[in-house]
């Protein structure tokens, strides 16, 4: 069914609104197997939405989403389903608090994908090893750091192994010195070839590890390219102002 | 800190004793006093009564531990069903509703006369007339109204961050409240729950009204052998000592709970500290 050149997100035409106030107006994204798209853009333009219609967690007004050649957004489809192969990681973390680290990472494997408790916990427990966090596995989400917990919740994430990530300003919540510990591992999760969609305010973080960056403006993709092009020569006069706040905030 | 509470208790202790003593000597000197002790402070009819009172205590005991338990179960479906989403479950989200409102209005005697009286009178093959049974049914119809709420409030409580953590994960709606939204609730509304419990246990006594001897009936056929109000007392007393603790302890899960949340674990000493303010020391 899914061909080899089928990409791994297709979104065409995605509106989304919310009352009178259209968030996103007709985007169109590709994604390609193993390729890292960073979204940027000023609060309010629309990146932390885009991310959640991706997911479905907000349902979309208007267009098609299509996740490694299945149309998630037609009609019947089993949302609960889709969601298994797209993962998402908030701003917030949102780790259940009631739960040690390993039942945090093992609960949907388990629930979902029906593993049995020791095969859920040992590869929950390989992946917290990769992260630096085997020693947390029975902390409690209260007893960690921002980027403990944040680190936490991708690898919560990646243990539903999905096709593609889905990062929403992961460290937007988070000290600026725990800022660098889950950088380190969204680097690492490229590295090793995996797809993400990451909404970022860390300018320096997408020019290092972006395939390609979108500037995402009111709600349309306004610039595109790869992180050279958008850092050093802007076409859009709002992307440029846009960086150039960025510039002199000292974030770049 | 230490000094300066050291110093509040022993104000504390003698300003206690003055008023107490004073209190006392007014109310065992003011006129009536010898007439109401022996109406209700007759010690020979307490050690009469009290045992086969408290013997009776047993009926409301097992009435409330087993309604408890359908409580529990009851009410939880009921919140769970009043917040579930999505337009194909409107009528069972109504249901929900109109259930809530109809017991939460209606006095809880009535519906006890209704269900204990009324149903055994139509005489339908294989009903229980057992007013037992039917105080049961009743108790936990009424109380899983009020329950439910109770629930509900603390499943609202839970950030809804919680359930679209999970359900991007792949649980379903069922499966993010089972595993992630009531366990959370349900720590949060322990407290408010054991108050409905004290509430509860305290109707129990409403069976003694469909033919039930239990406690209050009891410390009632007392009074009326003796003339005395002293057994109706047993049986206040009875309540109280149940009832006191179980509303401290519910006192102490709101201090940790509150201690927990503010980062804080509940050790020996803020848990003196915590019971020193309760008393407003």
């Amino acid at each position: 069914m899914t061909g080899a050149r089928e990409p791994a997100l297709s979104i065409e035409g995605l509106w989304k609104s919310f009352g009178d106030l259209d968030v996103l107006r007709g985007i169109d994204l590709q994604v390609a197997d193993h390729e890292v798209v960073c979204v940027i853009g000023a609060s309010g333009s629309g990146k932390s939405t885009l991310l959640r219609c991706i997911n479905l967690t907000e349902p979309i007004d208007d267009g098609r989403i299509v996740v490694g050649g299945v149309e998630i957004t037609a009609e019947g489809v089993d949302v609960d389903r889709t969601r298994r192969g797209i993962g998402i990681v908030f701003q917030a973390y949102n780790l259940f608090p009631h739960m040690s680290v390993i039942d945090n990472v093992t609960l949907a494997p388990r629930k979902v994908l029906r593993l049995a408790r020791a095969d859920a916990e040992g590869q929950a427990e390989e992946l917290l090893e990769r992260f630096g966090l085997g020693e947390k596995r029975d902390d409690f989400p209260d007893r960690l750091s921002g980027g403990q917990q944040q680190r936490v919740a991708i690898v919560r994430a990646l243990a539903m192994r999905p096709r593609i990530l889905l990062l929403d300003e992961v460290t937007s919540a988070l000290d600026p010195e725990l800022v660098a510990e889950v950088l380190n591992v969204i680097r690492e999760l490229a590295a090793s070839g995996m797809t993400m969609v990451i909404a970022t305010h860390e300018m320096a973080f997408a020019r290092d590890i972006a395939h390609r960056v979108l500037f995402l403006d009111a709600g349309s993709i306004l610039e595109e390219g790869p992180p050279g092009e958008i850092f050093r020569a802007p076409r859009e006069p709002r992307t440029r102002e846009f960086l150039q706040r960025i510039i002199e905030a000292g974030r770049l | 800190m230490r000094r300066y509470s050291g110093r509040a208790l022993v104000v504390a202790a003698i300003s206690t004793a003055v008023v107490f003593g004073v209190l006392g000597v007014i109310i065992v000197n003011a006129p009536g006093w010898e007439a109401f002790r022996r109406s209700f402070l007759d010690g020979e009819n307490f050690l009469e009564s009290a045992p086969r009172i408290v013997a009776r205590f047993e009926v409301n005991v097992r009435l409330f531990l087993i309604a408890e338990v359908l409580i529990l179960a009851w009410a939880l479906v009921l919140a769970v069903v009043r917040g579930l989403k999505g337009p194909a479950l409107f009528p069972l989200r109504l249901l929900a509703t109109v259930y809530i409102d109809l017991f939460r209005a209606v006095p809880g005697v009535l519906v006890i006369f209704l269900l204990a009286f009324g149903i055994p009178g139509l005489r339908l093959p294989g009903v229980p007339n057992d007013p037992f049974f039917w105080g049961v049914v009743a108790l936990t119809l009424v109380y899983s109204a009020y329950v439910s709420e109770v629930y509900r409030a603390g499943i609202e409580s839970v950030h809804p961050s919680q359930e679209a953590a999970a359900r991007s994960l792949g649980l379903t709606q069922l499966q993010a409240l089972r595993y992630v939204v009531v366990p959370q609730a349900v720590r949060r509304v322990i407290p408010p729950l054991l108050n409905d419990f004290i509430g509860l246990q305290k109707d129990t006594v409403l069976v003694s009204f469909v033919g039930i001897v239990e406690i209050f009936r009891q410390s009632q056929i007392r009074q009326q052998a003796t003339f005395n109000f002293t057994p109706y007392l047993v049986t206040a007393l009875v309540f109280i000592v149940l009832v006191i603790p179980m509303a401290r302890f519910t006192d102490w899960l709101v201090a940790r709970e509150r201690a927990r949340r503010s980062g804080g674990a509940v050790d020996a000493t803020s848990s003196g500290g915590q019971r020193a303010r309760m008393w407003g020391l």
